[in-house]
């Protein structure tokens, strides 16, 4: 401890360039670092409009927004109200139907399982909704995780009704 | 090192060798002294290099005829198996390569886990290998999505999911990776431009390895240091050369079977379904060489803690020098070791099996114990057998225990059939 050197005008001189240096190579890497993350062309296709005036009660239809599976099931009153009765002290990620829909009739959201991002496949599982081929997740009929190792429920992407028809996703 | 003081015969030799003594190089490596002792298992470091150079040349060639391209990619690769000369040929070559490469590696790393190759003074080395091991694994991963068929495009799909489960930054960074909201056509360009980059990684650290095995020299079957040169050692040339061509043979029988007789049957017969965003196959399976980490990943219920156990999985083997407190490298001398080091080879493998099936019921709960064994092994077993265990005597240097008849470490090592007695007689 002793023969610790006193600080001169070089330590400053090192210390300077050293972060000045440091700086330099941080501009000069993070071009290369965002290069990668999702550019303008891939960007500029984040909305899509679905009609969805052919599709009936109970069934669901598959649609593709940036690149992912929307599900927009038309739900029958049986399946709302299984999804509406159930204690949110049941759900592993509690959130209220009512909260997941705008129009409760249509069930809009995105196709993936939150676990790896596989595509669930629909009225199947226990609590049939939705059940994931790849780890075996459940989703209910509000696409709320049941059983399985997804950490969270299916999300529901941003979008509007446009028309009665017509639904625009993002 | 003796080798420091050749000097080459002829005169341009010599002027050559002063300015840049590559000479000097090729002299170590062939004089370079080996343990006369070393069997069949230590052949594989020759047989991985060959692995290495055959996926950079059949992938160099690969590389003129595939494109990188959503659209295109698939059908590039049928256009590989039909029309291009040979192309059938090469692909099979490659893909199967993938996975000699990494039965060799299997077995290599287990001969290591064996005889204690990772102790001092071989830390450094062990560690780099993990790391040529990961990138290994990184490497086959990024080629599997190449063709972009179905497996590609949802093992693509489930294995950069992993990095969602980070909190706060997870899906950030899973964007980044894809250069979209999906795995799309930026993450198959970037994906190919990697798996072009990551065999010549491979390649530098493949020769920092050997760098730092020739520091000690080679562990060998006894486990024990032995003086360099001395009557315990053999040049690397001709002695091991040969053996390991010899080897290589043995080795180039199985993979041209692979290639030749059966070249899908380590593949998935989805991967021949062009990708699809829309449709995930009812049963994603990864590679077989992957499938034990896949089986610890779908073991815990917990999306976060599976990810968390499967990194570390492979991880705590950069430990292992560390963890291992025993001071006797091979298990030849350690009864117990030897025990429980079965038990581990049995365990990964059950782990690979059930990496394979659905992940419910029976296979579920299996999984789950030889996951939790799989760590005890590490964590537990080998800290605390290197305190307690009691070992056989060992023997001061190779050649003597045969010679001398040194009871008990002679039984030991006819026990195990290493060769020993038949090379020091003969």
């Amino acid at each position: 401890m002793s023969d610790k050197k006193p600080k001169n005008r070089r330590d400053f001189i090192f210390t300077a360039t050293a972060a000045a240096g440091a700086v330099g190579v941080g501009a000069a890497v993070w071009p290369l670092v965002d290069q990668m993350n999702p550019d303008a062309s891939v960007k500029a296709l984040a909305s899509t409009e679905v009609d969805v005036s052919s599709v009936k009660p109970g069934q669901s239809i598959t649609v593709v927004w940036r690149g992912k599976p929307v599900f927009i099931k038309r739900r029958t009153q049986e399946e709302i109200d299984k999804a509406r009765s159930v204690s949110l002290d049941e759900l592993k990620h509690p959130e209220k139907d009512e909260d997941r829909v705008k129009n409760p009739e249509w069930l809009v959201m995105l196709g993936i399982c939150t676990h790896l991002g596989c595509v669930p496949l629909s009225d199947k599982g226990e609590y049939d909704g939705w059940f994931c081929p790849c780890h075996g997740s459940h989703y209910d009929t509000s696409g709320r995780i049941r059983k399985g190792p997804a950490p969270i429920n299916m999300e529901i992407p941003e979008y509007v009704f446009l028309n009665e028809n017509t639904i625009k996703i993002g | 090192m003796s080798d420091s003081n050749y000097t080459p015969n002829s005169k341009l030799g010599k002027w050559f060798n002063d300015r840049l003594p590559l000479l000097t190089l090729a002299n170590h490596l062939t004089d370079y002294p080996t343990p006369k002792n070393l069997n069949y298992w230590w052949t594989f470091g020759g047989i991985l290099t060959f692995c290495l150079i055959t996926q950079i040349v059949t992938g160099l060639v690969l590389a003129m005829h595939y494109i990188a391209d959503t659209k295109l990619a698939f059908a590039s690769v049928e256009h590989i198996m039909r029309d291009v000369n040979y192309g059938w040929l090469i692909r099979y070559v490659h893909a199967n390569g993938a996975s000699m490469f990494f039965l060799a590696v299997y077995i290599h790393i287990f001969r290591s886990l064996f005889y204690g190759s990772y102790k001092s003074p071989r830390e450094i080395i062990w560690i780099i290998g993990i790391i040529i091991y990961l990138l290994m694994m990184a490497a086959a991963f990024m080629g599997y999505v190449l063709p972009w068929g179905q497996m590609s495009y949802w093992g693509a799909t489930v294995i950069t999911n992993l990095f969602s489960a980070i909190p706060f930054i997870g899906e950030g960074i899973t964007t980044w990776l894809w250069g979209g909201y999906s795995v799309d056509n930026p993450t198959l360009t970037r994906f190919y431009a990697l798996h072009y980059l990551i065999p010549f990684l491979i390649l530098g650290l493949v020769v920092l390895h050997i760098w730092a095995l020739h520091v000690p020299g080679n562990n060998n079957p006894v486990g024990i240091e032995i003086k360099k040169p001395s009557n315990d050692t053999v040049p690397f040339h001709p002695y091991i050369v040969i053996k390991d061509a010899f080897a290589l043979l043995l080795f180039l029988i199985v993979f041209a079977f692979f290639v030749f007789y059966t070249p899908n049957i380590l593949g998935h017969a989805d991967n021949y379904i062009e990708a699809n965003p829309l449709v995930t196959p009812a049963h994603i399976v990864p590679e077989w060489y992957l499938l034990p980490f896949y089986a610890i990943l779908r073991s815990v219920p917990d999306k976060l803690m599976g990810v968390i156990a499967m990194f570390s999985a492979i991880l705590i083997l950069a430990a292992l020098p560390w963890l291992d407190t025993s001071k006797v490298r091979s298990a030849v001398f350690r009864p117990l070791y030897k025990q429980f080091y079965w038990i581990l080879v049995i365990d990964v493998l059950v782990l690979g099996y059930v990496g394979a099936m659905p992940a419910e019921g029976l296979y579920l709960l299996v999984a789950r114990v030889a996951t939790a064994y799989y760590f005890l092994h590490f964590l537990i077993v080998l800290p605390v057998l290197g305190w307690t265990e009691k070992t056989n005597p060992v023997p001061l240097n190779i050649t003597e225990p045969v010679l001398a008849g040194s009871a008990l470490a002679t039984r030991s090592v006819r026990e195990d059939k290493t060769e020993i007695n038949l090379k020091s007689l003969g």
